[in-house]
């Protein structure tokens, strides 16, 4: 203790003793029982919109603008008016189409070059994937009006495919990147022995390198998914009604004609219940991707 | 022998040009195409109302765009929306990652209801919050100040910019802690333990050993969060488009009703121009770091 560099005093001295009555054992249980009301309670009051959104789609209109209240009678009207009057289910199929075209393309497109910076790095490697985050941090309203035009002028304003090629370019750098750091964790001696055996690069790739990465190739195509999915900014510009995925469905609620805060909170449940399932799922690997590795 | 090796570098080289050709012919035209014609757009006489109006017009744009007040209370409102929503969510995720780190019954469920707000689509945590959880009379927030006895807030008249803040802070701050949380369960237990045994209070072992080891962590938030933040829109778009006034116009949503609503395609693009400018100086910082982290 006396070579050791001790920046605070020695414990038995530091401690005061225990107060009269308390035993250790008792402030100890009373500090977690104080810790887990505190952790419930923020965790909770931060869920709360959440919570009180998807109870609200259970109720009726007039229930949803009365008196904020736990006890109601539930219903399922506002869900089906939904579906039936607005038809919730077109909407719902092009966030499906975009999102999943989008990161189906990303990936085809991301996995043979990610693949070559992990496996064959040369010395303009490391530019290259410094550049690729560059473009993500172009602001999109930047390139906006280009964009904007370039759609019209070729008929892609109001299509699925326009959004979905916006989104692949999008998240292109982001899933590249991520592919890259999964791929990295893999043993080299794995492709080589793969190699030796007289496998092609194709081989290589489909055989050795997707199965043994398939988790880290999971995670990043549900981000990738995640982040088309939510994405508000090209579809609120580039979509109006044919196209239209459920980030601009939903936005089409705040127009003032009336409150209609159940058929709001209905859509926007089912809008949002499958995301937030793939977010819990890969929240961990989710830092990779979001951080650029930067923060694992 | 040296002859080769020279070849096999070539022929690497080639296969490795093969392997990302696609994925960086694809980013380059993504950014180069539309970033040059927003620039070139932004020198131009060019708007779609008055097509009679076209040629060149150097600096026109820019001095236009500089010396209208729209720009100054959108630039001004850019930095009070990116300042405060820093300031909470890194404050604020900081304190909650600590928070999650500690044991306690159902930690894993209560971090996942704390972070589920970051997979909320832009557009429904927005409406959520001005119809449901802001609404003057029948909102859950007013209903609260009610029954305490104090006067209801018409958050969106009285305070748009706050209300605004408010919200892009709750989609934010799970992002803070998703990320400080994976930073922090690298911190090393021993070095904890020991400097408790050497006595130190927890606020101490905060300032002195975990603030530090976030360090990086928390810069990446900074400027990740810096980036997006700079170009809200969605948020803007349902809540209040831009009002009233312009107490809600950011510098994207400045350029939106330049383009969108305008059609001063000159004007905006030279608003965008100054947009992409914005974000370059922080984007430079945040590569470097990114660069630094790759070496090691």
């Amino acid at each position: 203790m006396t070579t050791a560099k001790t920046k605070f005093p020695a414990t038995a001295e530091r401690m005061p003793p225990q107060a009269a009555g308390v035993s250790p054992l008792r402030s100890a249980f009373a500090r977690r029982l104080g810790l887990t009301a505190l952790g419930w309670a923020i965790a909770c009051l931060i869920f709360f919109p959440i919570f009180w959104m998807v109870l609200t789609g259970f109720k009726t209109e007039s229930a949803a603008i009365a008196d904020p209240s736990l006890i109601f009678s539930p219903t399922l009207e506002s869900y089906i008016a939904v579906q039936e009057r607005a038809g919730y289910f077109k909407f719902a199929m092009n966030s499906v189409v975009v999102a999943f075209g989008s990161t189906l393309a990303a990936l085809l497109i991301a996995i043979p070059s990610a693949y070559s910076m992990a496996f064959l790095p040369t010395r303009r490697t490391k530019g290259t994937l410094l550049w690729m985050l560059s473009t993500k941090m172009l602001p999109p309203v930047g390139v906006l009006v280009p964009i904007y035009l370039l759609f019209r002028d070729v008929g892609l304003l109001d299509t699925r495919t326009g959004l979905t090629i916006v989104y692949t370019l999008m998240n292109l750098p982001i899933v590249v990147w991520m592919l890259y750091t999964f791929f990295k964790d893999l043993p080299k001696d794995i492709l080589e022995a793969g190699r030796m055996d007289g496998a092609s690069t194709l081989q290589e790739v489909c055989f050795l390198l997707l199965p043994l990465t398939l988790p880290g190739i999971a995670s990043t195509g549900l981000l990738s998914v995640i982040l088309s999915w939510n994405e508000a900014f090209w579809s609120l510009n580039l979509t109006s009604s044919k196209a239209a995925p459920l980030t601009a469905y939903i936005a089409s609620f705040s127009s003032p004609e009336g409150l209609f805060w159940a058929k709001l909170s209905a859509a926007s449940t089912m809008a949002i219940a499958p995301i937030l399932v793939f977010g819990w799922l890969t929240q961990k690997q989710m830092v990779r991707g979001l951080t650029f590795g930067a923060v694992k | 022998m040296t002859k080769t090796r020279a070849a096999g570098r070539t022929v690497g080289g080639l296969r490795t040009l093969s392997l990302q050709a696609p994925a960086v012919t694809l980013l380059l035209l993504w950014m180069i195409v539309p970033l040059a014609m927003t620039v070139w757009f932004s020198l131009q006489r060019y708007n779609l109302l008055m097509p009679e109006m076209t040629g060149f017009a150097g600096l026109e744009n820019y001095r236009y765009l500089f010396t209208d007040p729209a720009l100054w209370t959108a630039m001004g409102n850019t930095l009070l929306l990116v300042g405060s929503v820093l300031a909470i969510t890194v404050v604020g995720g900081t304190l909650l990652a600590v928070l999650f780190q500690q044991e306690f019954p159902g930690r894993g469920v209560a971090r996942v209801l704390a972070i589920s707000p970051f997979f909320v689509m832009p557009t429904v945590s927005a409406l959520v919050w001005k119809n449901m959880m802001m609404h003057p009379s029948n909102g859950v927030l007013s209903w609260l100040a009610e029954s305490f006895g104090l006067p209801a807030v018409d958050w969106f008249s009285s305070l748009p910019l706050t209300s605004i803040i408010i919200i892009v802070s709750w989609q934010w701050l799970p992002f803070a802690l998703l990320i400080l949380l994976t930073a922090i369960q690298s911190l090393d237990d021993d070095q904890v333990e020991a400097a408790r045994m050497d006595g130190a209070g927890p606020v101490a072992i905060f300032f002195f050993i975990t603030l530090p080891h976030l360090k990086r962590a928390i810069s990446v938030v900074i400027m990740i969060e810096m980036i997006f933040l700079l170009t809200i829109f969605a948020e803007i778009f349902v809540t209040t488009s831009g009002g009233p006034g312009l107490a809600t116009t950011n510098l994207a949503f400045l350029i939106y009703i330049q383009a969108l609503l305008d059609f001063d395609v000159g004007m905006a693009s030279a608003g965008g121009v100054v947009a992409v400018i914005l974000a370059n100086i922080v984007a430079i910082f945040l590569v470097r770091m990114v660069a630094k982290n790759l070496e090691s």
